[in-house]
């Protein structure tokens, strides 16, 4: 059975489409890599898969429900960790917890086991009272995947789980993620720049690549096609060497300016 | 009604936890008091206008109120900048209880602003005549907040970023606040003057907490209170609609 299905997408902003009539599926309990360069159209996609974008035209069924017109029922399927961080610095991580569980109306004894259970888990139970912003990048990570998976979602997207982190905390990362795929049957639909991570971890990859998809299949299956011996190499073969740029945006100027205010995030 | 509560809470929360925010926007109004009600009292007196520190005191409290209120407001911005905002906005909640809920939450927090400033101009010299009307004053204060707070979040939900911050305390809230009657009585006023303080819906919270308090109204309490209600709720629906339409 599919959990995700996306048919003829596609997302036009003005003159420019990102995203171009693309179509795929995921399967239940499937872990989904979703590749492509910088612009190729991987956040939008997520975008309008997750309910914050809503497509030009095609359609996306997530979990049996179409997120035009069932929204909630959509939103309730699915937990997140977005590229940028998205905690409340201010409070606590136990209070980060509380909030995602009120939100998602999880009940409250429920919501007192599963964010204790949660936070053993990731290792952050001992510093659940203290204040998000004394945590360093890896614990943030960490305290997103938890917050995440609170409600009990059936699908978890990982926009770029690991940027910036060190190798020992990407690895502890995809330990977590593919632990909770096993036990728990949560499918897993990610992106990642690091194509080893995709190789090790993806039962399937789709590689996106100018708004279109241009392959989708296993990482063997992927070097085969290219005749290459790795996922990067495949990669490279499939989207070219040239780099692109993106266009910087208001975003990337605060976040210049809050590093420049508080150093790099480690 | 659990979002808005959460919502309302997690400003509280915020508010509470950063004592140098509540510290640090206490030094502007105690220097309005001071040097302006210390600097123009004998003046003031002179002139035959009465005791300028109680005018001065409810000017110096709506400014407070203003200024935390905007604040809170266009705290959005960040939220929307360092991602939390995602965090609610793929949430099975609507949008119209996240935008409640955190306007609720900016206005209580200014309110509590203009009550702590309200006890230092009594430390400063302040004398209220009419106390029996304080909570009256109270809700005076909690709808300015509230007018404010909606205003912010209206402004911050076109904002892509902090670029246009400077932009809206130079040239809103400051003269939102001069043009207001907070400083200076609002008779006899030069023509454009007389004019933008008539449009200017601070002048009504400044007016209706020194009807409160001290008992001096320029347009009376109840057009105040019209007022304070009639363009709280136009901006909250401006504010809310410009909430809806934010993409992330």
């Amino acid at each position: 059975m599919n959990i995700i299905e996306v048919k003829n997408l596609t997302k036009k902003f003005k003159d420019f489409t990102a995203v171009d009539n693309i179509s795929f599926e995921v399967k239940t309990g499937e872990i989904f890599a979703f590749l492509g360069p910088n612009g190729a159209g991987k956040s939008t996609t997520i975008k309008m898969l997750t309910t914050l974008l809503s497509p030009t035209s095609g359609k996306i069924m997530i979990n049996g429900f179409n997120p035009i017109n069932n929204q909630d029922a959509v939103r309730k399927s699915f937990g997140i960790v977005f590229q940028d961080p998205s905690l409340d610095e201010e409070l606590t991580a136990y209070e980060n917890m509380d909030f995602h569980g009120v939100l998602y109306n999880v009940e409250k004894n429920l919501r007192i086991r599963r964010i204790e259970e949660l936070l053993n888990i990731v290792d952050l139970w001992d510093r659940k009272d203290h204040l998000v912003k004394t945590f360093s990048g890896g614990m943030r990570r960490r305290l997103e995947i938890a917050r995440g998976l609170l409600h009990h979602p059936k699908i978890f997207f990982l926009d770029e789980p690991t940027l910036g982190l060190d190798p020992q905390t990407r690895n502890q990362m995809w330990t977590y993620v593919s632990n909770l795929n096993r036990k728990e049957g949560i499918t897993i639909f990610f992106t990642t720049h690091y194509m080893e991570e995709a190789e090790k971890i993806a039962q399937k990859i789709a590689v996106i690549d100018h708004g279109k998809i241009i392959t989708q299949g296993t990482a063997e299956e992927l070097k085969n096609a290219t005749k290459t011996n790795s996922l990067e190499e495949a990669f490279l073969s499939l989207t070219g060497k040239k780099i692109r740029d993106e266009e910087v945006n208001g975003t990337d100027h605060l976040r210049m300016m809050r590093q420049m205010w508080r150093g790099k995030r480690k | 009604m659990n979002t808005i509560y959460i919502l309302w809470l997690r400003q509280l929360k915020r508010y509470f936890r950063s004592k140098s925010r509540i510290v640090g926007s206490l030094g502007q109004p105690v220097l309005f008091l001071v040097a302006l009600g210390f600097g123009f009292g004998p003046i003031f007196k002179r002139a035959g206008a009465g005791n300028y520190m109680n005018f001065l005191a409810p000017g110096v409290i709506a400014q407070g109120i203003i200024f935390t209120a905007i604040f809170s407001g266009i705290e959005l911005i960040w939220d929307r900048q360092f991602g939390f905002l995602k965090e609610t906005l793929v949430a099975p909640v609507s949008r119209l209880n996240i935008m409640i809920g955190r306007t609720l939450g900016g206005a209580t927090i200014s309110t509590l602003q203009g009550v702590i400033i309200f006890f230092l101009t009594l430390l400063i010299g302040f004398r209220p005549t009419n106390l029996i009307m304080l909570p009256l004053a109270l809700v005076i204060m909690f709808l300015t907040a509230l007018l404010f707070t909606a205003l912010g979040t209206a402004i911050a939900s076109t904002l892509e970023d902090f670029q246009g911050f400077q932009l809206i305390m130079n040239f809103l809230v400051m003269p939102l606040f001069f043009l207001s009657g907070a400083l200076f009585p609002l008779n006899d006023l030069p023509g454009i003057i007389s004019v933008i303080s008539r449009i200017n819906p601070l002048s009504y919270g400044v007016d209706g907490l020194r009807a409160t308090l001290i008992n001096v109204a320029h347009f009376g309490l109840a057009t105040d209170f019209l007022v304070l209600t009639g363009v709280s709720i136009l901006f909250l629906s401006i504010g809310s609609y410009l909430f809806s339409k934010i993409q992330v």
